[in-house]
């Protein structure tokens, strides 16, 4: 299956400073893509660059297999569902849903037909005469993709369209992009700074930051292979560590051995050692590699979250459904293929740029 | 409560110099040098000279109006766009003339379309023949424009910014071209401020004595000139009150649509 | 291909703004360049001399205008600052049918015609007893200024966030010392252009100072009027280049001068 959009070589920049560096990006049909990352990674322009609304200063948009980098949005077989609904006020409901096909001239029965269709699509038959301020901003949300799929684009671009609405509606509207995605059968471009967002809908997750992807894989993936400390750290919870390759599949951290699977980074390599909080196995002081003293402990409902500090002063957080007291002495066991070992950052800049975010 | 009494001054202030004095109004069209009541001030608008007047304002401050929409609102899409720095900017570009007096801005297009001004010496120059453009009423038109534009143009800036970017985006994003999002989004959304711009501009014109005198000479009376001379020559206060009444349902019509398409009950001119 | 159709839209526009401001400010250089020409005709230039501009302080009348105009300005923009803010305040706290109400006739000398208002005034004045003069020109500014600032007023209040005021007095600030300290710097800036906005609204007017002034007293835009038929002195171009350089100096420097605190 060839890909359906392809970034090719995009770099952009506004009042000199580089916000996309030679970025490439391929998109294939009908899947649901997520760029995601904290603001100001790039995430949005890279969304506005494929819709059209902003032209990047080098380097190609290619739709299709046509080089579409020239056009302007009102040419593009793409529709943007915005960040606030941007949804025209002094239109009806129904006269938002038709205002793209009226555009094309499409017969008066058709639009009206895919009017209900839409609203019938996002549950809000019956919304036709409504006035926009009389919606909640769920509702309006709803009527923003309404306005956007009528048009049948082979992408719908998604600017964190979840972002101004209260948890519970958030989570119901997961599930309704995921019913919708598959139900129409289209691409869908995403872009979020909500990693939770991007591992329940995605099939595929683009982290970015500073301009830059990070890594792309699917959710599975980003989540437990990180490519590097930024990943690791904007995805989840997580202890990264400095640790030494004593020689494929064996790590050293805090001057404890720990048997892991990675192999290929060479002897006695300096690198960063993942290990999620729930990886984690809090065993008796004799059992474990390493020892330290639970030094907190608070009930988050479906586990406790422990900290544990051990000899060197690292602070290891620890989730587990087994409660281990305050002032406890025990052990830590990680099993070989919970241990991710990465790369240290090429320069001090990379890393910084990891750290602070 | 005590938020309530400090409106207390203004509500003074507004019977004592607003609302008595129109009511004075009313009453001094509404009777005779006799004080008897009487409709006769307010017909008098039917006499050849009144009317004549009235419709040659009418006409001119219309003309200057749709003019000044013209020229202000593809004014105000630029400054939108090119977003000039602070918003602040833009009013005092506008505002600025004003600190030069209204009268001698006026008096100076005198000196630039009089027979041997400024514009005629320019025709010449490039050897076209001179025009006769003072003591006309495409000069009051001028003088018109020329000093209501910013009345125009502001509302209709303020009200172009309050539009949001992704609006304007999301038209296009459903295929609109330039033209389409122009009168489909950006003018409907735009309708208060026109309204706005329209009433300032248009009031004004209709009921102004200065710039007709100032540059149509002394043949070209308009109703404010005739209302003017009935109280500053000393005639007849009861027909001049009449008179003004009459432009005032003018005025009042145009509030009228103000109300209607205004809805928060504040202006956008500034 | 886009570039150039880009670069040609922008020089459209560019002109289009040239051309405006230049009807704009064409009439304000004509009298700049008069106020220095030694010739009294309007239409002729007579040498270039700085007569005028000396001319301008021995001439009783125009010193005597320039007064009464600035301190009516001032005055007037002043009390209609103090008054319409306090209205501003009350009414945006008021119910919403007396708030329409007292907002339509506050509309009122906005939207009705100069002529109108300052015949009525005028007839008011006349009513009450209170006989034309400095007086009368002052309280019909005051009236047509307090819309100005009441308008200017109001957008800024509806913008402050209620629970700010709450909040002070929830730490123990008494009502007025919580509206000085920190509703009332959230409003300056309305405040401010309202009495910058009345200010230059006061030092404008023709219209209604004509009408409710009385014989013996001018401000400079009466002074003119009456001066047009006689021919205009060139000593008023002078002074009217001189406030205008003056007015354009001090906004300048307000606009654009770096702020000294930052900017929010």
């Amino acid at each position: 299956m060839g890909s359906l959009i392809d970034l090719v070589n995009i770099s952009k920049g506004f009042d000199g400073t580089m916000v996309l560096d030679d970025l490439n990006l391929s998109v294939k049909e009908n899947t649901f893509v997520t760029l995601l990352g904290p603001s100001g990674c790039g995430k949005t322009t890279t969304l506005r660059i494929i819709g059209g609304f902003e032209h990047a200063d080098t380097g190609k948009v290619i739709f299709d297999g046509q080089d579409i980098s020239g056009l302007p949005p009102n040419k593009r077989q793409l529709n943007t569902v915005f960040q606030k609904y941007a949804l025209f006020t002094h239109m009806n409901i129904a006269e938002n849903i038709a205002f793209g096909l009226k555009i094309k001239n499409k017969p008066k029965a058709y639009i009206q037909d895919k009017i209900k269709y839409a609203l019938k699509l996002v549950n809000l038959d019956g919304y036709e005469n409504r006035s926009v301020d009389s919606l909640s901003g769920g509702q309006q949300q709803r009527i923003a993709i309404a306005r956007a799929i009528v048009n049948e684009p082979r992408v719908l671009l998604l600017d964190e369209p979840l972002g101004a609405l209260d948890l519970k509606l958030r989570q119901d509207m997961q599930y309704e992009l995921i019913r919708l995605k598959n139900e129409l059968g289209i691409t869908f471009i995403y872009v979020t700074h909500d990693q939770e967002e991007a591992l329940t809908m995605s099939d595929t997750i683009v982290v970015m930051n500073q301009g830059y992807i990070q890594q792309m894989g699917s959710p599975e993936q980003i989540y437990n292979e990180p490519e590097n400390a930024f990943v690791a750290d904007f995805i989840g919870e997580s202890n990264i560590v400095h640790g030494t390759m004593i020689r494929d599949e064996l790590v050293e951290i805090f001057g404890a051995r720990f048997a892991c699977v990675d192999k290929g980074f060479g002897t006695n390599t300096p690198v960063d050692v993942v290990i999620r909080p729930e990886d984690i196995d809090l065993v008796s002081p004799e059992e474990g590699i390493l020892t330290g003293v639970c030094t907190h402990l608070i009930f988050k409902g479906v586990h406790y979250e422990m900290e544990v500090t051990t000899p060197d002063g690292f602070e290891w957080l620890v989730h587990s459904t087994d409660m281990c007291p305050v002032g406890k002495e025990v052990g830590i066991h990680v099993d070989p293929f919970d241990i991710q070992i990465m790369n240290k950052p090429a320069s001090e800049d990379e890393e910084a740029v990891g750290v602070n975010e | 409560m005590s938020k309530k009494l400090l409106s207390g001054p203004y509500l003074v202030w507004m019977a004592g110099f607003i609302v008595i004095p129109l009511i004075l109004i009313l009453y001094y069209g509404l009777t005779d040098k006799t004080g008897a009541f009487t409709l006769a001030n307010i017909v008098s608008i039917a006499t050849a000279e009144h009317s004549k007047a009235l419709w040659l304002s009418l006409g001119l401050s219309f003309v200057s109006t749709v003019i000044c929409l013209a020229l202000a609102y593809p004014l105000a899409m630029i400054l939108r766009r090119r977003n000039v720095g602070k918003g602040s900017f833009v009013v005092f570009i506008f505002i600025l003339p004003m600190w030069m007096n209204f009268l001698l801005r006026t008096l100076a297009w005198q000196t630039l379309l009089e027979r041997n001004g400024v514009i005629n010496g320019i025709l010449t120059a490039l050897r076209l023949p001179p025009q006769s453009l003072i003591n006309t009423p495409g000069a009051i038109i001028l003088g018109m424009v020329y000093n209501f534009l910013p009345f125009m143009v502001l509302p209709i800036y303020n009200v172009l910014c309050k539009i949001d970017d992704n609006t304007i985006n999301a038209a296009q994003d459903l295929g609109a071209n330039f033209w389409q999002t122009l009168t489909r989004i950006w003018f409907p959304l735009s309708v208060p401020g026109v309204i706005s711009g329209i009433t300032m501009v248009f009031v004004p014109a209709l009921t102004t004595f200065v710039i007709s005198n100032l540059l149509g000479g002394s043949k070209i009376l308009l109703i404010g000139n005739v209302i003017e001379q009935e109280f500053t020559r000393g005639s007849n206060w009861h027909l001049g009150s009449g008179l003004s009444l009459v432009l005032m349902i003018f005025i009042l019509a145009s509030m009228a649509l103000i109300a209607k398409y205004d809805k928060n009950g504040e202006g956008t001119a500034f | 291909m886009k570039k150039t159709k880009a670069t040609i839209r922008q020089a459209v526009e560019n002109f289009y703004l040239v051309f405006i401001m230049i009807f704009l400010y064409a009439p304000i250089a004509t009298l700049m360049v008069l106020s220095f020409s030694n010739s009294k005709s309007r239409t002729q230039w007579g040498g270039f001399t700085l007569r005028w501009y000396g001319e301008m302080f021995q001439s009783a009348t125009i010193i005597n205008a320039l007064e009464n105009t600035l301190v009516i300005a001032f005055a007037s923009a002043a009390i209609a600052t103090v008054i319409g803010t306090a209205a501003a305040i009350a009414i945006s706290s008021m119910k919403p049918v007396p708030r329409t109400i007292i907002m339509g006739i506050t509309n009122i000398p906005m939207l009705n015609a100069d002529i109108v208002t300052g015949i009525s005034l005028m007839l008011a004045f006349i009513a009450f007893g209170i006989s034309l003069g400095f007086n009368t020109i002052l309280i019909s500014h005051i009236t047509f200024n307090i819309p100005y600032v009441i308008l200017s007023v109001m957008p800024k209040l509806k913008q402050t966030n209620k629970s700010v005021y709450e909040a002070a007095m929830d730490l123990g600030a008494p009502p007025v010392y919580a509206f000085f300290r920190v509703v009332f710097p959230d409003i300056l800036p309305g405040v401010l252009s309202g009495f910058l906005l009345a200010f230059t609204m006061s030092l404008d007017d023709f219209i209604i100072t004509h009408f409710t002034k009385g014989a013996g007293i001018n401000t400079l835009s009466t002074l003119i009027y009456s001066e047009v038929r006689r021919g205009i002195k060139p000593s008023m171009y002078a002074l009217s280049t001189v406030i205008f350089v003056a007015v354009l100096a001090l906004l300048v420097i307000i606009n654009f001068a770096p702020r000294k605190k930052g900017e929010k």
